[in-house]
């Protein structure tokens, strides 16, 4: 339970500045008497990692905080005075609204449920409604606290398949010795640089590093420094103040303060551009950082971890990455086995996911046929764990029957030989690739997911009977909403 | 007279805060100089935005103004050359006078 305006420290609040568009900026809302100096409300909310909502007794917004403001998508100055229900979009706050059942003697109430943001995403969520009592005992509102839990789903339900260290699993010597490893890593606070061919799990052991060190409560904010244009990667990465270009109309807190307290992963860091790899670099050594448009830094308490599948050694003879920063980034580096040279975790991989695909599509657990397991251990994976399990995921999905044939498997790995070519690439970190020659058939493309391979299935579908929908989602086992979002996801016109 | 056929998910008075959520649909035929020609409150059996598609497509809704949409069901009602104005906040009265004076836009708070 939350007191608010207990005598001495007393917060402020002019009503009749709320009304102005730019009362924020006007009037600060003030909290008096808790230091020597008055202290800026809203500056205070900003600093807290979570979501909080400051709601009246009618539930309507009084204020939210920068945090709040970004998982909704909707800007702190527009919502006041507006029903919490139409700025969080919860089921929960039409379904069980936490603040109705609270009184002057209620406890903090936890809900979990969902929200749609401005960008018409569904992100799961975590309510905590406490009520707010003034000094004459009477509630005056409410503060709620909003969680995303997105990631906590998503390690739950990895973490239910564990077998060895997390969600990694492998019995093979070359796992032993990253499991080994993995543990005293995660309570170091170093930075950590993890390479690997694609596939070979070098997100999963970043997460599983996160969620084992001391800042598993921090939050781990991911980002692909190859999937944004320069730019824009460096308004996402460092933030940027209002005005600082056309169209920043607001602070912008960047990542690295959205993982302030946590981890940030930066993935496919070989791709960072050259300038930003000089701001990186500030980071790492003043551990400071300065938003677009700001001459004003702030401190970030994030650790770094980089992930990468090129050769960085390589760029940095190219002039395409900084030495400087390989050798800061480089304190424990972390080189993931490609599959092939994991020997026995191919058949404990496969069962593993078997086993999942198999309760995912509400299917028996199906066996493989002595013939498409022998296929499945002499292919050399390429695209290793990620193609491994595409394949189980692909022959499940066309397994009609009791056992896996060699029928059922993606048809590529039924050609007579998987040639083993040394990859002139020099970019792969191992120096030494497998790929298979024979690239007439998709599958064979070892960057290619289940969505490729499905976005196949539908085209060839929808070809054999001549554009007919109906028909080709009855053959794919769909109803035709279904393939019709599909088709809607893929492009497919 | 503007013949559009309108569709506002409902909610208390109010533009429903999820188009998942609603169990209240306003379905308006047009809009004259005086507000609404016809309009008419369908009551939905449960709240499902597969239903709510469904009724849009059946009653030949040419305009959605809503507020909280999934993206899937956003898209499919773009796909079926229907006109979603979401992330509408306020009264179902205001939007649709807006909308008449052809000056609501997605996002808008009213």
């Amino acid at each position: 339970m939350k007191k608010v305006s207990s005598h001495p420290i007393q917060t402020k609040i002019d009503d009749s500045a709320q009304a102005d568009d730019g009362w924020r900026d006007a009037a600060p809302v003030q909290i008096n008497n808790l230091f020597n100096i008055p202290i800026d409300f809203f500056e205070l909310l900003d600093d807290i990692s979570i979501g909080v909502a400051v709601l009246n007794p009618r539930r309507e917004i009084v204020a939210i905080n920068e945090t709040l403001a970004a998982l909704t998508g909707f800007r702190q100055r527009e919502v006041s005075g507006i029903a919490c229900s139409h700025i969080l979009r919860s089921n929960v706050c039409l379904q069980n609204c936490p603040a109705l059942s609270l009184n002057e003697k209620s406890g903090p109430k936890c809900v979990e449920g969902n929200l749609i943001n401005i960008d018409r995403q569904l992100i799961p969520i975590r309510i905590t409604s406490s009520p707010l009592i003034g000094m004459d005992g009477k509630m005056v509102g409410f503060v709620e606290t909003v969680e995303d839990i997105s990631l906590i789903r998503k390690v739950d339900e990895t973490t239910r398949h564990a077998y060895k260290f997390n969600n990694i699993i492998g019995r093979s010597p070359e796992m032993e010795k990253i499991f080994q490893i993995l543990p005293s890593l995660a309570q170091s606070d170093s930075s950590v640089l993890i390479t690997g061919e694609t596939g070979t799990g070098k997100d999963m052991v970043a997460e599983t590093i996160h969620h084992s060190s001391n800042r598993a409560k921090g939050p781990f904010i991911k980002i692909n420094c190859g999937a944004l244009p320069e730019t824009l990667l460096e308004s996402e990465l460092f933030g940027h103040r209002k005005g600082s270009f056309t169209g920043a109309i607001e602070n912008k807190p960047g990542r690295f303060q959205q993982a302030h307290n946590g981890t940030l992963y930066l993935t496919e860091i070989g791709d960072l551009p050259l300038p930003l790899q000089v701001k990186l670099l500030t980071f790492l050594d003043d551990k400071e950082i300065f938003p677009l448009g700001s001459v004003k830094g702030s401190v970030a308490d994030v650790r770094i971890i980089a992930a990468t599948h090129r050769n960085l050694e390589q760029r940095v003879n190219d002039n395409r990455f900084r030495k400087d920063l390989l050798f800061r980034l480089n304190v424990i580096r972390l080189q993931l086995p490609p599959l092939r040279e994991r020997q026995g975790d191919i058949q404990l991989l496969l069962d593993h996911f078997l086993n999942t695909f198999s309760s995912q599509l509400g299917k028996k657990k199906l066996s493989l046929s002595r013939k498409a397991l022998k296929i499945l251990l002499n292919y050399p994976y390429p695209g290793n764990v990620r193609e491994l399990r595409n394949i189980v995921e692909y022959s499940l999905n066309i397994c009609g029957e009791r056992q896996i044939k060699s029928k059922h498997l993606p048809s590529y790995l039924l050609e007579a030989n998987h040639l083993v070519t040394v990859s002139n690439d020099p970019e792969r970190p191992s120096g030494v690739a497998l790929k298979s020659e024979d690239h007439r058939y998709p599958g064979a493309d070892t960057q290619q997911d289940w969505p490729d391979i499905e976005k196949r299935m539908i085209m060839e579908a929808l070809v054999k009977f001549g554009g007919r929908k109906i028909k080709a989602a009855s053959s794919l086992g769909w109803g035709r909403s279904t393939l019709w979002r599909k088709m809607k996801k893929y492009g497919i016109h | 007279m503007m013949s559009t056929k309108i569709l506002i998910p409902f909610y208390e008075n109010d533009i429903a805060p999820r188009f998942d959520l609603a169990t209240e649909a306003l379905i308006i035929s047009g809009i004259g100089k005086d507000g609404p020609v016809d309009k008419r409150m369908v009551v939905l059996p449960r709240a499902s935005a597969d239903q709510l598609c469904h009724l849009i497509i059946t009653e030949g809704v040419k305009v959605v103004i809503c507020s909280g949409i999934e993206d899937d069901y956003y898209q499919y009602l773009v796909w079926k050359r229907i006109e979603v104005i979401d992330s509408v906040i306020g009264s179902s009265e205001t939007a649709l006078k807006r909308f008449a004076e052809g000056t609501l836009k997605p996002g808008d708070i009213l």
